[in-house]
């Protein structure tokens, strides 16, 4: 028996063309899993579904908005339709708007909150309708949702984004503790990320960087190298074989847990 | 190749419960595994199932309170297998007790075995380690290490110690630039003899065991492989990038 074999398993990743999602998708399908990719960003999306199909690795592209309630109903009768299941979801697909929060708007919350808040909520509500016993798949599943250190410990410029992902760690445990109640047989968890080598990574050096803030890239990398023990960003890679063993049976004990993957941030 | 391959492993309290399936799957997954206990029997015995099996395994007694047995096994390791790249600080006790009837000698025992080993067996890892360019520690404390349970006063303190010290000892290697990771694992509970023992020394067991059960959301106790897999990925270097977190692994224990 290999605990980590993907092989049976339907998963659907949002925000899966670039970046973490990206890497998650690489994880997936070389553990033998059939992965449907969902992004707003289509190029990328399909560039990242064919890439894997020229390796021989099972992968298809639907375009998906997760802060539309209507194309997530339709995005997860697609999944179970297609590809007869659906035992994974990774709430991946995030936003970051930086920026002072005396300067940020309600506009700003609003958006990050649609995007990071409501399509976590909604993605979970639609998996938990088609995982749960009678649903349109009913064989329960694995739920993961990427948070971020962020969600656990304060940083500048990053109130709202922070905030949008506390609020993801404690709906996920809600989530949790009500699915193993009703005996759904799905287990939900949190994934917290420190900053990561992708273009949201990116956005976080920049506003620290920014004249409000630090004034300075150096002044930017210093700050993170004072909060990262390894002195270092992550790679998305080293986020995906976390989300791997929370997605596999191997991790068939573990519910409502909160997992850091930070380089040491969030011990100090 | 196994996720673990070629690197070499030392497993306190191998001999039973959480570490015996421990030293199963780094075995299992390539690794070369010291098994070590004061129980000399059931730790030859797995180490002889692993090596049936087709695995590299070996038993070696050592008391984790005794400073100069955590030398003698590591310098055996050493020359056995080769440099060390896993050290899983398993070994535990619990004696049942609360605040109110807890005696001194009760606490002293626990923190020497829970704690002070944990202690003893991370500086004296580190000490191996660096010079080899690091390695994995990981240190088994427990979901009683995070929130309050009542008939295990003195086993709560030593797990909520080994917690925290972990977050030290791992900060300090990170900042030191000895890439050595440490971590926690923290458990429910499980079904091994550690809590049927336990149970089995309170009149009332079975009332215990399934009020246990009902804390945890799951709607069962966990097995030891739950919790062994979870060490595998700490110990494995896909969790190149963890270090000083915790790992739950409780059936929703504390999440609720
Ligand atoms: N990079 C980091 O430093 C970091 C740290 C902690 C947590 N995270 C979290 O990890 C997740 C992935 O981050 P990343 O760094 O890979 O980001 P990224 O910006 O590199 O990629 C995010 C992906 O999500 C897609 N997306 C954005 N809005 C969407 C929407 N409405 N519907 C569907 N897809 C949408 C984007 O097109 C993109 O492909 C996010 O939830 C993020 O908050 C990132
Ligand atoms: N079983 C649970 O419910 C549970 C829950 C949370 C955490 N834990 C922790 O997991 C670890 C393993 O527990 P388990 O349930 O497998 O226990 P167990 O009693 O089944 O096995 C523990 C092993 O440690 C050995 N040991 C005891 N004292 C020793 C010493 N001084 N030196 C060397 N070896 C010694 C024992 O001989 C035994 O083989 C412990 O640290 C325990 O606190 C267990």
């Amino acid at each position: 028996m290999n605990s980590y074999s993907m092989d049976n398993k339907v998963a659907l990743v949002t925000g899966g063309a670039t970046g973490i999602g990206a890497a998650v998708v690489d994880s997936l399908t070389q553990a033998g899993a059939m992965v449907v990719i969902s992004d707003i960003n289509v190029a990328a999306g399909k560039a990242k579904a064919e890439d894997l199909k020229a390796k021989n690795l099972r992968a298809e592209f639907i375009e998906h908005d997760v802060s539309s309630e209507a194309q997530w109903q339709s995005t997860i009768d697609k999944v179970v339709a297609n590809n007869g299941g659906l035992d994974v979801l990774v709430n991946n697909a995030g936003i970051l708007i930086g920026g002072l929060l005396a300067d940020l708007s309600i506009e700003d919350f609003r958006r990050i909150y649609s995007i990071n808040v409501e399509g976590v909520f909604l993605g979970m509500k639609y998996a938990a309708l088609a995982m749960r016993p009678g649903g349109s798949c009913g064989r329960g599943g694995s739920i993961i949702n990427l948070s971020s250190v962020a969600g656990i410990v304060g940083t500048p410029g990053e109130s709202i984004y922070g905030s949008s992902k506390g609020a993801v760690r404690a709906m996920t445990k809600h989530a949790a503790v009500e699915f193993a109640t009703l005996g759904y047989g799905i287990r939900v968890n949190s994934v917290h990320p420190g900053p990561v080598a992708t273009p949201m990574g990116g956005q976080v050096l920049e506003t620290l960087a920014s004249d409000k803030l630090l004034g300075s890239e150096e002044a930017a990398m210093q700050l993170v190298q004072n909060l990262i023990p390894m002195k270092r960003f992550g790679e998305p890679h080293e986020i995906a074989q976390l989300v791997h063993f929370l997605a596999s049976d191997a991790s068939a004990y573990v519910t409502g847990s909160e997992y850091v993957v930070d380089g040491g941030f969030t011990a100090m | 190749m196994g996720r673990v391959g070629g690197k070499v492993a030392l497993v306190t309290g191998g001999a039973m419960g959480i570490g015996a399936a421990t030293c199963r799957l780094l075995a299992r997954e390539g690794a070369k595994v010291a098994v070590t206990d004061i129980n000399s029997e059931a730790g030859e015995a797995v180490a002889r199932d692993i090596v049936e099996n087709g695995g590299n395994a070996r038993f070696y007694r050592h008391d984790v309170a005794s400073q100069d047995d955590w030398r003698r096994a590591l310098a055996a390791v050493r020359n056995d297998f080769g440099p060390l790249d896993i050290l899983v600080n398993n070994a535990g006790i619990v004696i049942v007790n609360t605040v109110e009837d807890a005696t001194l000698e009760e606490w002293r025992r626990t923190q020497e075995i829970n704690l002070e080993s944990v202690f003893v067996g991370t500086q004296e890892a580190i000490g191996v380690m660096k010079d080899n360019g690091g390695g994995s520690i990981i240190n088994i404390s427990s979901v009683m290490g995070l929130v309050g349970g009542t008939i295990e006063a003195a086993y709560c303190a030593s797990k909520g110690g080994v917690r925290m010290f972990t977050k030290s000892a791992a900060v300090y290697c990170a900042e030191q630039g000895y890439g050595i990771r440490v971590n926690s694992v923290h458990p429910g509970y499980i079904m091994t003899p550690l809590l049927t023992n336990a149970a089995s020394t309170l009149p009332n067991a079975e009332e215990v065991v399934s009020d246990l059960i009902s804390r945890h959301p799951l709607g069962h106790l966990g097995e030891a492989d739950d919790i062994a897999y979870g060490i595998l990925y700490l110990a494995s270097d896909e969790s190149k990038f963890v270090t000083g977190s915790e790992l739950v692994i409780d059936g929703g224990y504390t999440a609720k």
